[in-house]
């Protein structure tokens, strides 16, 4: 039967309430390397982009997943084979954790024909169907119905697969967001929409966006079902995402996950962040860092080894370093390129 | 006194119906708001309701007549103590209105041979010659006729072979399915689905809630994800809400991918003016989407190219943005009675041959165009009547070579002319027979203004046959 509708506990100020630390399942040794090393990928993954942005190497929007890091790496150790994803614009982190190569990102970054798309989309719009990846979609809200479509051909073949349709807090505000709830429950569509709040759409705090803060609510009129989640704690990403994938392929409908995340870098790299202060990112570095909690996890609990770290560390770095070195020696696409790919 | 009740319209454009069943016999007591019949039209059903208070007298046209012309007395409603005699005279003349005429299918119509299935010619490519925009035509005419010889032909409406194109493509394949508001258990708002949910069920024909943007996502979405969706919508004007996805999600997600993530999608509905709706629902977005790069755009004019493109663009891999009309959906039309007959997508047709001025249209544009080239003939002028038929890509071969024959030009549609088709055409007849042509392009189109209400301001709007057969003059300098 339906797990109990959670219904999160009103905000009267309306501010944002501080992810609950609660008991979450531990990870065993295994699982916490595994997650540091997903983890730290993404985050050596964007820094070397942001760098390389910097460097004049990456050209026109170049949207940062770093501080996110736990949101998808925890749902992605939640699903299945053959479980499709489609997100928005900040979607490097994305790409790697469905495993997709840090060559072909890096190399799309920089425009070359070695990218996903042969250099053709960009930062905001890559995909790989054979890693069930389904973009990279730079119409900021676009990806809901797209990722309802996907749940709708899961359950029309009958497969058993489920679709995960990340967005966030400034996405969740648009209109087609919420034709998607009602048609998802309607139809009872097999989708985990996950809200990635971090708490700025772009430069507009949720405070100042949003006239319901709690986001696992946003689906309370459509009888949705949500939760809040602590975004930070790659562990209590995957419970919750264990949950409600399990509960969406169980032919209940759809659930939402507000994944209560934060983003240490500007809204793209020409953000100048002047909507919050400095000493609030060092806070939420210091105290809540994703791949912090999971090192600090593995040295201290799990009593591994500091080389074992330092090698896990060096194997990212080189992995991020060959796929930079790539993208910049890669070749730009042949002009013929220009004229291929508009119809089949 | 005695009232007639009389044959009521369903909608502006309807003419006449079938009175289908009286809910009422004569001597029964009859209040407001009380069902006395139930008529039909080929898209809808409605009962008729009573307004008067009183008996039904009398019952002028008997259940199961057809053509029952709009505004007929069909039944008497006597007040109370009156007497049945009381009834005013059954309508002079008959009750079976003159049926419409259907339009006269074009010339070549009878000249098709059928194409082989599932391989709709379609064509994007980097520019040939000197031109640097890239934009390519469709495919040339072939001199082939889509028809072979001795094919049978059977009339249908366009709103049946549209309907027909859809079920014979589902029976084929699986993965197509039908959904939009209305399509399911209404059969449709234009009755274009009718018979569908019975036959292939919920699972494949899926009524949707008023939601266009969500919609049309959902079914980018399950596109992407390697099913045949064909949305419709119930009238491209409210496709206005769905843009967004119809172009950023569908026509370029092929391109942003590198060729891995193709959209097998259709989107279809009424397109344009209907009758009297007003300026929101009677735009005309030709131009809005032949202008897009990723998409094919097909607006047929009869039965057969309805049905023929349809089952060409369900079966093609590409997002198809399909434009209908709603005046030529009860429209009839020969149809070739072929067990799979497609037509090409990208080509256009030579409706009608002639020597001295070539007139290009499409959609309900051939209309016009039509009627324009008879009055033409009687004044001794021969026009050539091209039916574009697929708007993007566009056969501009087919044009040019009219063209070149001709030397004059003249383009029709109900859009407006500001970076209208027309305008397109102009310009690639400028830019490929430019010393061929003995006067300017003309152009004929809606007129620069939201569409009016008012009836007699509406027909001003609009594009007429007058102002086709005076642009082809002006262009003959006669």
């Amino acid at each position: 039967m339906a797990p109990a509708l959670k219904t999160a506990r009103p905000e009267a100020n309306g501010s944002v309430p501080a992810p609950a630390k609660s008991n979450v399942p531990p990870f065993t040794k295994e699982e916490d390397f595994s997650a540091y090393s997903e983890m730290l990928m993404i985050r050596r993954f964007e820094e070397k982009a942001g760098q390389m942005y910097g460097m004049g190497l990456i050209g026109g929007f170049c949207h940062l997943y770093i501080g996110q890091e736990a949101v998808v790496v925890g749902m992605q150790m939640a699903q299945k084979q053959g479980d499709k994803v489609i997100t928005g614009y900040r979607d490097h982190g994305h790409m790697l954790a469905c495993g997709m190569e840090a060559k072909g990102v890096m190399a799309e970054l920089t425009g070359r024909r070695g990218g996903y798309s042969h250099g053709k989309g960009g930062s905001m719009h890559m995909f790989s169907k054979e890693k069930h990846f389904y973009g990279g979609h730079g119409i900021v809200g676009g990806q809901v119905p797209l990722g309802a479509g996907l749940a709708f051909a899961n359950q029309y073949r009958g497969d058993g697969t489920v679709a995960v349709s990340y967005f966030g807090d400034g996405a969740a505000n648009q209109g087609q967001v919420y034709e998607s709830f009602n048609m998802a429950q309607l139809w009872k569509l097999p989708i985990v929409f996950v809200i990635e709040n971090n708490r700025y759409a772009m430069g507009t705090s949720v405070t100042r966006s949003s006239a319901q803060p709690d986001f696992s609510r946003r689906g309370l009129s459509f009888n949705i079902p949500g939760e809040q989640v602590d975004g930070m704690d790659v562990r209590a990403v995957r419970a919750a995402g264990a949950k409600a994938l399990e509960w969406c392929r169980g032919g209940n409908g759809p659930m939402i996950l507000e994944m209560q995340t934060y983003r240490y870098r500007g809204h793209s790299m020409s953000d100048p962040a002047k909507y919050r202060s400095r000493d609030e990112v060092q806070k939420m570095r210091d105290e809540q860092d994703p791949i912090e909690q999971v090192r600090n996890r593995l040295l201290n609990e799990h009593k591994a080894k500091e080389d074992d770290l330092k090698a896990i560390d060096a194997k990212v770095r080189s992995v991020v370093t060959e796929a930079a070195e790539f993208a910049q020696h890669d070749p730009e696409p042949d002009p013929s390129e220009l004229w291929t790919d508009i119809l089949l | 006194m005695a009232t007639n009740v009389l044959m009521p319209a369903l909608s502006p454009t309807m003419e006449q119906g079938k009175l289908a069943k009286w809910m009422k016999k004569v001597g029964d007591p009859v209040k407001s708001g009380d069902i006395l019949a139930e008529i039909e039209t080929d898209k809808a059903t409605m009962e008729v309701e009573a307004v008067d208070e009183g008996t039904l007298s009398a019952i002028l046209v008997e259940e199961g007549t057809d053509n029952v012309a709009v505004n007929t007395p069909i039944g008497v409603i006597v007040a109370e103590g009156e007497d049945a005699s009381a009834a005013a005279p059954p309508p002079n003349g008959s009750v079976s209105a003159k049926a419409p005429e259907p339009a006269k299918p074009g010339a070549a119509d009878v000249a098709e041979k059928p194409q082989p299935a599932g391989v709709p010619i379609e064509s994007a490519g980097p520019p040939t010659k000197a031109a640097t925009h890239g934009l390519t035509g469709g495919a040339p005419a072939e001199a082939a006729p889509e028809v072979p010889e001795g094919t049978a032909f059977v009339s249908v409406t366009v709103r049946e072979a549209l309907r027909d194109a859809m079920a014979e493509e589902m029976r084929r394949d699986g993965d197509i399915f039908v959904m939009g508001e209305e399509v399911a258990e209404y059969q449709g708002a234009y009755k274009v689905t009718q018979g569908l949910l019975q036959e292939f069920g919920a699972r494949r024909v899926i009524d949707t809630p008023i939601t266009e943007y969500g919609f049309a996502g959902i079914g980018v979405g399950a596109a992407m994800a390697g099913l045949k969706p064909i949305v419709e919508f119930m009238t491209f004007n409210f496709a206005m809400q769905a843009i967004d996805h119809i172009i950023n999600s569908a026509a370029k997600t092929l391109y942003m991918s590198g060729g891995q993530m193709g959209c097998p999608i259709v989107f279809r509905g009424p397109n344009g003016a209907a009758a009297r709706v007003g300026a929101q629902h009677s735009q005309d977005y030709t131009a809005w989407y032949s202008s897009v790069p990723g998409l094919i755009v097909v607006a047929p004019y009869t039965a057969a190219d309805a049905k023929g493109l349809l089952k060409s663009a369900i079966r093609s891999p590409n997002p198809v943005v399909f434009l209908e009309n709603e005046i030529l959906y009860g429209q009839q039309f020969d149809v070739p009675q072929l067990d799979d007959f497609t037509v090409p997508i990208g080509k256009a047709k030579v409706a009608r041959p002639g020597k001295d001025v070539t007139i290009v249209s499409w959609s309900i544009g051939m209309t016009y165009a039509l009627k324009a080239a008879d009055e033409l003939a009687k004044e001794g002028i021969e026009a050539e009547v091209i039916d574009l038929r697929t708007i993007r890509p566009m056969d501009t071969e087919t044009i040019l070579a009219s063209v070149k024959k001709t030397g004059r030009c003249v383009t029709v549609e109900e859009g407006w002319a500001q970076s209208g088709v027309g305008a397109e055409i102009a310009v690639r007849v400028m830019e490929g027979a430019f010393d061929y042509l003995d006067a300017p392009v003309a152009r004929v189109s809606g007129k620069d203004v939201p569409m009016p209400y008012a009836a007699n301001l509406e027909k001003l709007a609009l594009p007429n046959v007058g102002e086709v057969v005076a642009a082809a003059k002006a262009v003959l300098y006669r």
